[in-house]
């Protein structure tokens, strides 16, 4: 699943560095993630992973890092 | 087309009062309003106020009109957070024919709309808007940034409501700030609190909130919920014609948005920071109306001596 999420935030996120470079703990808004961006990275994780983030999970904390998204990803394909 | 949405009972007195005072000039059209002699006197006055408030800052004075360049709108992403809100103009294009037709039909008041085409127009959406294409067309920064009092310049957001405090049309009483993001960010933390004596001063129950813009769709959730978490957006809100607090001014901080979208930078290359401060004057003087009563001549001492001060 890193491996996927880590595509599409090399795709979306626009960060200021290389993905490739960063822990998977680390923070994307440190790396330059935009709020924008991450409009972005949410909608592609949802077309890539055929899921829907509901409204309680629209904050910033959820793509914070690829753990973070890996966490919410699998917390949505369990329910 | 914009949903209609109808005004509180409370909200429908109010605004029948104006009316009826002609404070407020009705128009077939709702949110769309004229001044009358009253409002527009204490309007004038509000604006003064808020100069006044920033005149030290020595700002520099640019004002322009109610319209964009179409291509700006584009360029600061507007139509993804806002399309909701946005208005653009067309204009005629067609033959003699068409002119004709088109006569037709708008005399019957039926749809005319296919003899219309894109200009390179739309309606402003946000008085600082035009501001960061001048500052970018200059080149790099001098340090330090620069100030920029935009006036009380008109704004259009497509949302008719039957609450007098929505309008379709109104004047944001703009400031902007552009440097280094912490120059920015002090600067708007000031005029936060600034912004509360001004209007606490002037009998106004002045309250301070976090906020998040009105962005659209699923997307927008997002974008709120991620404004809210970082406080880029502060408002102040005071009572006019409930059920909540409507907000009258608001200090938002941009971060990189404007100047990545027009490239402004520094000499040197280092990165600048954008803020902007609006005072919604429609809505600080129908909050006055609302506190201290339709007649301005019987207002407190204190506060018609401040907003009548110069």
């Amino acid at each position: 699943m890193n491996t996927e999420i880590r595509k599409l935030i090399a795709d979306h996120a626009r960060l200021a560095v290389d993905v490739s470079t960063l822990a998977d703990d680390a923070s994307l808004y440190e790396a330059g993630m935009t709020s924008h961006a991450t409009v972005n990275l949410m909608l592609a994780l949802e077309a890539s992973f055929d899921v829907e983030f509901p409204d309680s999970m629209l904050k910033r904390s959820v793509f914070e890092s690829v753990t973070a998204i890996a966490g919410a990803l699998g917390e949505l394909q369990q329910a | 087309m914009a949903d209609y949405r109808p005004g509180t009972p409370e909200q429908a007195a109010f605004l029948a009062e104006l009316v009826d005072r002609r404070l407020l000039l009705q128009t077939s059209v709702p949110g769309l309003y004229g001044r009358g002699e009253g409002f527009e006197e204490v309007f004038q006055r509000v604006s003064e106020l808020v100069t006044r408030a920033g005149a030290a800052e020595s700002p520099e004075q640019m004002r322009f009109p109610p319209l964009l360049p179409r291509h700006d709108l584009e360029t600061v992403g507007y139509l993804k957070s806002f399309p909701h809100l946005a208005g653009s103009i067309f204009a005629f294009d067609g033959s003699e024919q068409d002119a004709g037709e088109q006569y037709e039909r708008a005399c019957q008041h039926e749809d005319w709309s296919e003899f219309q085409s894109m200009t390179e127009l739309v309606l402003t959406p946000a008085a600082c808007y035009p501001v960061y294409p001048q500052i970018a067309s200059r080149g790099k920064l001098a340090p330090g940034g620069v100030t920029v009092d935009a006036g009380a310049g008109y704004v259009f957001r497509h949302e008719p409501s039957g609450d007098p405090a929505r309008m379709q049309m109104f004047h944001q009483r703009e400031i902007v700030r552009i440097g280094e993001p912490d120059t920015v960010l002090a600067w708007r933390n000031l005029w936060r609190e600034r912004a509360i004596s001004l209007l606490r001063d002037i009998g106004l129950d002045a309250q301070f909130a976090v906020a998040s813009d009105p962005f659209f769709g699923r997307a927008g959730r997002m974008l709120a919920a991620s404004q809210r978490e970082q406080e880029l957006k502060f408002e102040v809100v005071v009572p006019i014609a409930g059920p909540e607090p409507t907000a009258v001014a608001s200090f938002n901080y941009h971060q990189d948005h404007f100047t990545a979208a027009y490239r402004i930078e520094f000499d040197g290359g280092a990165v600048a920071h954008t803020a902007c401060l609006g005072f919604g004057v429609e809505r600080i003087t129908l909050a006055l109306f609302r506190a201290h009563g339709l007649d301005r001549q019987t207002w407190p001492e204190e506060v018609r001596s401040r907003l009548w001060a110069a």
